[in-house]
C-alpha cells in the first residue's frame, strides 16, 4: 500500500506522460473544426460568386424599375417583383414579428405551465413545416374561401413561417437574461410586466433582433408558399386583394423559360434578392448599434464630433 | 442593566434583541412571526421569529447554507418568484401582514429596498437612468423630482463624488464596487424605510467594502437595515443586533456586542470564535 505523497507522484507522472498526446488531439480538433468552417463555406461562396457573375450583367436602371416585357423578348424588368417583396415581407413581418414576439415572452416569462409546454412543443414541429404545407393552408383559408388570390393570404402564409422562428428565438433570449435583473426590477416594486419589458427585453434585445433578422431573410427567400396565395403577376401593386408580384416566384418563373434573355434576368433577379436580404439586415443591425450610442460606430463618430467642437 | 437582559431564560426575550443600553429603544419597523420557508417540502428555514428595530443594523450570521438568504428574501416577498418555494408564517411591515392574502406585494416592496450579493444594475441603462428605473418605470416623469432624487440616492450611497460628471455613461462601464454602490442609490431612490442587502460586500475588495459598511453606518440614521453577511468582522462593524442561524434555526438573536463577546449559546460561541463555519 503506497502512500498519499507517492500515489500524488505517480499521477503526477501520469499527467505529464499524457501531454503530448493531448497536444496532438488538441491540433486535430483546432485543424478538424477548421476543416468544417471551409468546406461550409465553399458552397455558400461558390454560390454568391456564380449568382453575381451570372446575374451582375443584368442589373440597370430600366430593369431595377421596369415591369416585365413580352417573355423571351428580353425587354423590361423586375420592379413589380422587387415592390411585391418589400410589400409581400413588410406585410408578413408586421403579422408575424409581434405575434411571434408576443409568444416568445410567454414561454419565457409565464411559460412554466402544462399549456406552455405544449405550446413549446408545437412549436418546435411547427418550426420545421415544411413551407408549401403552410402554403396550402393559406390558400384553404383565405384564397379559397375569398375565391381569389390575394396578397394578404401570402402575407398569412408568410407570418406562419416566421413566427414560430421569432417566438422559439424571443423566448431563448429572454432565458439569456440573468434571473438577477428580474429580481433588482420585482424588488423595486415594479409590476411584472414593466420588469419584462422595460428591463428583460430591454437587456435581451440584440438577440431578439437576431431572430427577427433571421425569420425575415427566411420568408424573404420563400417561393412554395407564395405560389399558392400571392400567385405571381407582371403589374405593379395595384391592391392587397389581388395577386401581386415577388422576387422569388419571378426567379422561379424566369428559371423555367427557355430564352437566354429570361434565364439572364432570372440571374439578375436572384442578385436583386440577395442585396434585398443583406441589405436589411445591415441596415436594422447599423440602426440598433447606433440607438445605443455607446458602442455604434456612427454613435461614436458623433460623440467625436461634437468633442471636437467643444 | 434593566430587567431584559437578566432574564434570559425567557425565550421570547431570547429571539427580540434586547436593548438595555440602547437609549432610544424605538418601535419595532417589522416583525417575522414563525417563519417557515420550505423548498420542496424541505424546511430551508424553521419557524423564525425576529423583530427589527426601526434605525437599527441587524446583522444575519451563519455557515453556508444555514438560511441566511433564503430568509432575507423572504421578508420582501421575493420567494414569489421562486418555483416551488412555500412560505408560512407571518412578516409584519408596519402591522400590515406581507403575507396576507389580500396583498399586492408590488406596494410593499416600494417601501423595502434590496440590494443583492451581486451587483445587479440594469445593464442597458446608464447610470442615471438606474436610480431612477424604480420611479420613472412607476410613473414619476418629473425631471427636477428625479434630478433631486438621483443626487440625494448617489449621495447617500458615496457614489455621487465619482460619478457626478457622467451620470449618462453605461452602468456596466463603473467598477465591481461602483456597482454595487449605485444598486443601494438605485435601492434608495424608491424612499424605503427598510433596506435589506445580502451579503453586499463579498464581491467586493477591502477598500470598496469599507465606503459600502461607512455608507450603512450613515443610512442607519434613517433606515431600518437587514443585513446578511459571512463576514463576521463587518457584523461587528456595522451592526446593533445580531442573528446567528444555523441549519435554519435562528440560534441566538441579540445585541451585537453581546453576541460577540458572551454568547449564550455553545453553537454561538464556536461559530463567532470560528471554530466552524
Amino acid at each position: 500500500m503506497s502512500s498519499i505523497s507517492e500515489r500524488r507522484q505517480d499521477y503526477r507522472n501520469l499527467f505529464k506522460h499524457n501531454v503530448e498526446k493531448r497536444l496532438l488531439v488538441d491540433k486535430i480538433v483546432r485543424l478538424a473544426v477548421f476543416a468544417c468552417v471551409i468546406i461550409a463555406i465553399i458552397p455558400l461562396g461558390s454560390i454568391l460568386v456564380e449568382v453575381f457573375k451570372n446575374g451582375i450583367g443584368a442589373l440597370s436602371y430600366e430593369f431595377l424599375t421596369e415591369p416585365p416585357g413580352a417573355i423571351g423578348s428580353g425587354a423590361g424588368g423586375i420592379g413589380p417583383a422587387i415592390q411585391g417583396t418589400f410589400i409581400i415581407v413588410g406585410l408578413g413581418s408586421l403579422i408575424g414579428v409581434p405575434i411571434g414576439i408576443m409568444s416568445g415572452i410567454y414561454l419565457s416569462e409565464y411559460g412554466e405551465n402544462r399549456l406552455a409546454k405544449s405550446i413549446r412543443f408545437f412549436n418546435d414541429v411547427f418550426m420545421g413545416f415544411p413551407s408549401i404545407v403552410l402554403g396550402i393552408f393559406a390558400f384553404l383559408m383565405i384564397v379559397l374561401i375569398l375565391d381569389h388570390f390575394s396578397v394578404w393570404a401570402g402575407a398569412f402564409a408568410l407570418s406562419l413561417i416566421m413566427f414560430p422562428i421569432v417566438a422559439r428565438t424571443t423566448e431563448e433570449s429572454l432565458k439569456m437574461v440573468p434571473v438577477t435583473y428580474r429580481e433588482a426590477g420585482t424588488a423595486l416594486g415594479l409590476k411584472k410586466w414593466v420588469v419584462t419589458l422595460r428591463i428583460v427585453v430591454s437587456a435581451a434585445k440584440n438577440g431578439m433582433i437576431t431572430g427577427i433578422l433571421l425569420s425575415v431573410s427566411r420568408i424573404s427567400g420563400e417561393t412554395a408558399p407564395l405560389i399558392m396565395t400571392i400567385l405571381g403577376s407582371s403589374q405593379f401593386f395595384s391592391g392587397l386583394d389581388v395577386p401581386m408580384d415577388a422576387l422569388p416566384l419571378r426567379i422561379w418563373r424566369l428559371s423555367l423559360l427557355p430564352y437566354d434573355s429570361a434565364q439572364l434576368h432570372g440571374w439578375g433577379a436572384a442578385v436583386v434578392l440577395i442585396m434585398i436580404i443583406i441589405g436589411i439586415n445591415l441596415a436594422v443591425r447599423i440602426f440598433f448599434a447606433n440607438r445605443s450610442k455607446k458602442s455604434g460606430i456612427l454613435g461614436q463618430l458623433i460623440k467625436k464630433g461634437v468633442a471636437a467642437k467643444n | 442593566m434593566t430587567a431584559l437582559a437578566t432574564k434570559t431564560s425567557d425565550l421570547e426575550k431570547q429571539f427580540t434583541a434586547d436593548s438595555s443600553t440602547s437609549a432610544d429603544p424605538g418601535k419595532y419597523k417589522m416583525i417575522a412571526e414563525n417563519v417557515t420557508i420550505s423548498y420542496n417540502g424541505i424546511q430551508a428555514v424553521k419557524d423564525i421569529t425576529m423583530k427589527f428595530k426601526e434605525r437599527s443594523v441587524t446583522a444575519l450570521i451563519g455557515p453556508s447554507g444555514c438560511g441566511k438568504t433564503t430568509f432575507l428574501r423572504c421578508l420582501n416577498r421575493m420567494h414569489d418568484m421562486t418555483k416551488n418555494a412555500k412560505v408560512d408564517g407571518k412578516v409584519m411591515i408596519d402591522d400590515i401582514d406581507l403575507y396576507d392574502k389580500s396583498i399586492d406585494p408590488i406596494y410593499h416592496r416600494r417601501k423595502v429596498g434590496m440590494v443583492f450579493q451581486k451587483p445587479n444594475p440594469f445593464p442597458t441603462m446608464s447610470i442615471y437612468d438606474n436610480v431612477t428605473a424604480g420611479l420613472k418605470l412607476n410613473g414619476v416623469r418629473d425631471k427636477k423630482i428625479l434630478d433631486e432624487i438621483v443626487e440625494d440616492s448617489l449621495k447617500m450611497a458615496y457614489l455621487w463624488d465619482e460619478v457626478k460628471n457622467d451620470l449618462k455613461k453605461p452602468a456596466i462601464e463603473l467598477s465591481g464596487g461602483q456597482q454595487q454602490r449605485l444598486c443601494i442609490a438605485r435601492a434608495l431612490a424608491i424612499q424605503p424605510e427598510v433596506l435589506l442587502m445580502d451579503e453586499p460586500a463579498s464581491a467586493l475588495d477591502p477598500i470598496a467594502t469599507q465606503k459600502i459598511e461607512e455608507t450603512i453606518t450613515e443610512l442607519k440614521k434613517e433606515y431600518t437595515i437587514i443585513i446578511v453577511t459571512h463576514n463576521m468582522q463587518q457584523a461587528v462593524r456595522v451592526s446593533d443586533y445580531t442573528g446567528f442561524m444555523y441549519l435554519g434555526d435562528l440560534v441566538e438573536f441579540r445585541e451585537t456586542k453581546k453576541l460577540f463577546t458572551d454568547p449564550k449559546n455553545e453553537l454561538t460561541a464556536k461559530y463567532v470564535q470560528g471554530q466552524f463555519g
